[in-house]
């Protein structure tokens, strides 16, 4: 059983740098996988990779919405609080960012803040917590960031995803940005980048 | 050659070197100490504090020394500082009618509760050079009387209670209020956002502005409801507390201006408000912020925006004197990629001339980046 | 420092306090994610004025850590007075190390250039940035541009570059030349000659751009299209010297004037320091002898 007060990072300031450098290399080359060079401890669901990346990202300032999964984890919603300070946000379209432990259960996109056309950059970032970047079914992404193309396999995924991401896509320049938080490290989806369409 | 190859670092070394012995001055002299600031030149250390947005009257006179006695430089040396200090809260709103009043004038009434209060003002003095403060003379204790307990009321309060002027602004309930430090400018602004932008801007650039409303750029009527100059209690609320914790006491000035408003589509007749509240003792500065702010009200009551001071983008975009003298400033770095690349063009553009008469003369980029 | 100055005022690693680092890291993944878009942010008083490259500073310090090797230019040169003075910030207040070698370095920032030696995947460029508007100078006001990027409504762009062609018979800007980027948003590459342009064009390298007065990041993530504004009949083009580097023969390269005496003598060598000691000490070709150690003082 976790503690509360335990499972933050143990070097807030280098560990919050180094993370940061993961999340920016990887939002800068979707598809691209990056290893943490710091993890958090936190208790259940949250995922070290994906706590790690709220308590570098997230802080008074930021709403966060949590999945209904993790709404109802106490001990959870309690680390998160004490350790990000992070407020929880009431509704997803009210959250800069939120924080899914079951995306194969995740409410659509675009229920999230997609921002404005004057200020897109008022939308949410998603923090996947998810299996695997490699068992997944596979997928080819294009967009900037990418010289030619990028295959990641993430699961889960929400229902439909590709088409949602699509959808996501058209927004443009609206729309959310995803960080994949897997134990063998993260990957990230930012609103450019297409995912190609495959046979079958 | 200030842009040397090689030995920028040993001319950068030698200039710091230069500067802080210019700084001490004659080593004859006793250095200057920080309470002496503190005690002596209390309405620079004042301003500094004012412009830099920090209360904290030994680090604002320490920055006044380190500058050499240059106030705007004394001012960024504290925004640099108090810009890296965590934010833990903020106060409750202070009550200036709780105010320890040390100096208390309204123009609009002859006499009113609480009395007119003088306080140490330069505005009876002759202004005759004394030279017996250079000989360093004995100064008499001031007259004291013990301080009223009641609370002082408000110009504002007594006109409200005729209805006669329009309401203290109020926060909406589902909004919190604004922070210009933390979140980064939307135009246009709210009041809240738009006073805290005024607060911590140039007294200068808001004195000009205020004179420019009153020499007909952006009338707004206004008379000295009532300026105060005292201590107010600082309170903060601690979600795990039942009560608002004392953070201690600062000294503020406070200006309402009252504004003659005939009415609009948008508001009745009535007396309207503009609003100058500045850290420490600053009466003029509090004034101009007042003038600004009544006159960057123009859009809320209708008013067609037609001078400088109602011109909530160009007034907010330019009344920071750390960023305009920064930028100002900058024009002396190093220019020459660009200007290598404008010799180019300007040598092109006249052969080309010399060959085609009809064509205009150059045009180049104005502002040097 | 005196132990009690110390006392009463004291700095985080790399200067910033971690609440305003967690905010421009937002703002910079943001900017990634929207290449080209202006994302405000909530810019901190810098210990160096404003206009001085504060919102570079303020990227570098929010992404540096304690293994990055830092390359600070202006002009394209190390030893310029305002890379020194930023490159000492950062060893003072990051300890970390630095470098005037492209190649070696992880973090460049830089103010009006763009390095010679090619970047790669593994750097990050940080532009100090004045003015990140491109059409500030066409319309003064936010509130008009921000709706013009909104619509993607950039005919007063273009007007304007139509007169200066009507005028001139060709394009009269020669520095912070707008670009657009992927085919949406344009943009401000700051101040560097159009010389560079080319250069951000599906570049291996993270840019990132920071105006700290103006409150403004924005990013352009690797291989990104960056396309120079231009008409089909007066195509983008940059300015060619006619000469190589009096230094290091260089050709191809983006030179600097020097002026050598007052009679007219002049000559003509490489704007990136790095880049031309690297190719004399490889045996570059030294058309005139000259020793810029001995003309500095």
């Amino acid at each position: 059983m976790t503690d509360t007060l335990d499972g933050g990072f143990s070097d807030p300031v280098f560990a919050a740098q180094g993370v940061f450098r993961a999340v920016m290399d990887a939002m800068a080359r979707p598809g691209s996988i990056r290893q943490l060079p710091a993890l958090a401890a936190p208790p259940t669901p949250l995922t070290p990779a994906g706590a790690a990346v709220a308590l570098t990202l997230c802080d008074h300032e930021t709403a966060i919405w949590l999945d209904p999964v993790l709404q109802a984890a106490r001990g959870a919603v309690a680390w998160l609080g004490f350790h990000a300070g992070a407020p929880l946000a009431r509704t997803p379209a009210e959250a800069q960012f939120a924080i899914v432990s079951a995306p194969g259960d995740c409410i659509a996109l675009e229920n999230f803040s997609q921002g404005t056309q004057e200020y897109p950059d008022r939308s949410a970032t998603l923090i996947f917590q998810i299996e695997t970047l490699s068992g997944g079914r596979k997928l080819v992404l294009k967009g900037p960031g990418i010289a030619t193309t990028a295959t990641i396999a993430p699961a889960p995924l929400p229902r439909h995803f590709v088409e949602q991401w699509r959808q996501n896509g058209a927004r443009f320049p609206r729309g959310v940005d995803i960080v994949l938080a897997a134990p063998e490290g993260i990957a990230c989806l930012p609103r450019t980048t297409r995912i190609e369409p495959q046979e079958g | 050659m200030y842009v040397a190859v090689k030995g920028g670092e040993a001319a950068i070394r030698n200039a710091h070197r230069l500067l802080a012995d210019r700084r001490r001055g004659n080593r004859d002299v006793p250095a200057l100490r920080l309470d002496q600031i503190v005690e002596q030149l209390s309405l620079g250390v004042d301003r500094v504090m004012a412009e830099g947005s920090l209360y904290d009257r030994e680090l604002a006179a320490l920055a006044i020394v380190q500058s050499r006695g240059d106030l705007i430089e004394a001012i960024f040396l504290v925004r640099a500082y108090r810009t890296t200090l965590p934010r833990f809260g903020y106060t409750r709103p202070v009550d200036t009618a709780a105010m320890l009043v040390e100096r208390r004038i309204s123009a609009t009434y002859k006499d009113l509760p609480g009395g007119q209060l003088l306080g140490p003002t330069f505005d009876y003095t002759h202004r005759l050079l004394d030279p017996e403060l250079a000989a360093g003379g004995a100064v008499e204790t001031p007259a004291q009387r013990p301080a009223d307990a009641e609370r002082m009321s408000r110009v504002s309060e007594i006109l409200a209670g005729e209805g006669l002027i329009e309401p203290d602004g109020e926060l909406p309930v589902d909004r919190d209020v604004a922070d210009i430090t933390r979140e980064p400018l939307e135009f246009p602004m709210e009041r809240d956002a738009r006073l805290q932008a005024l607060a911590r801007g140039d007294e200068g650039f808001l004195l000009a502005l205020g004179y420019s409303t009153q020499r007909g750029y952006g009338r707004t009527h206004p008379f000295v409801g009532e300026i105060r100059i005292g201590e107010v209690e600082l309170e903060l609320d601690v979600p795990e507390l039942p009560f608002a914790v004392p953070l201690g006491r600062v000294r503020v000035t406070e200006c309402q201006m009252v504004n003659q408003f005939k009415g609009s589509a948008k508001a009745p007749p009535q007396f309207t408000r503009g609003y100058g509240l500045v850290f420490g003792q600053a009466e003029r500065k509090a004034m101009a912020m007042s003038l600004c702010d009544r006159a960057l009200r123009a859009r809320e009551f209708g008013e067609d925006v037609v001078a400088p001071a109602q011109d909530e983008e160009f007034v907010v975009s330019h009344l920071d004197n750390v960023q305009s003298t920064g930028f100002v400033e900058h024009l002396k770095l190093p220019h020459y990629v660009d200007f290598q690349a404008e010799l180019d063009l300007v040598r092109r553009m006249r052969a080309e001339h010399g060959r085609t008469p009809a064509v205009g003369a150059a045009e180049t980029k104005e502002a040097a980046e | 420092m005196s132990a009690r100055t110390s006392e009463i005022a004291s700095y985080n690693f790399a200067y910033l306090d971690e609440q305003t680092k967690r905010m421009i890291r937002r703002a910079i993944l943001k900017g990634i994610a929207i290449p080209g878009y202006q994302v405000p942010f909530a810019s901190r008083e810098m210990p160096m004025p404003y206009g001085w490259g504060t919102g570079g500073v303020q990227i570098t310090a929010s992404i540096i850590g304690r293994d990055d090797v830092l390359k600070v230019i202006d002009q394209g040169a190390d030893d310029t007075t305002n890379a020194v003075s930023i490159r000492a910030f950062f060893a003072r207040v990051a300890g970390v190390a630095v470098t005037t070698e492209t190649a070696k370095a992880t973090i460049i920032q830089t103010r009006h250039r763009i390095p010679e030696h090619p970047l790669g995947e593994g750097q990050v460029l940080v532009y100090q940035v004045p003015i990140p508007e491109p059409l500030r100078y066409l319309e003064p006001r936010e509130t008009e541009t921000r709706k013009m990027h909104a619509l993607e409504e950039y005919g007063l762009m273009h007007v304007k570059l139509y007169e200066d062609i009507a005028r001139h018979g060709h394009i009269a800007t020669t520095y912070a030349y707008p670009v657009k980027v992927e085919g949406r948003y344009v943009m401000d590459p700051s101040p560097t000659p159009k010389f560079d342009n080319p250069k951000m064009h599906m570049s291996p390298a993270l840019q990132l751009f920071g105006a700290g007065r103006e409150k403004r990041i924005y990013a352009l993530p690797p291989y990104t299209r960056v396309v120079s504004l231009d008409f089909e009949d007066h195509p983008f083009e940059v300015q060619r010297f006619e000469q190589p580097c009096a230094l290091c023969g260089a050709r191809n390269v983006y030179l600097d004037e020097v002026i050598l005496d007052d009679r007219g003598g002049r000559m003509f060598v490489c704007s990136d320091t790095d880049y031309c000691e690297k190719r004399r000490d490889e045996g570059g070709v030294a058309a005139n002898p000259f020793e810029p150690d001995e003309a500095a003082t």
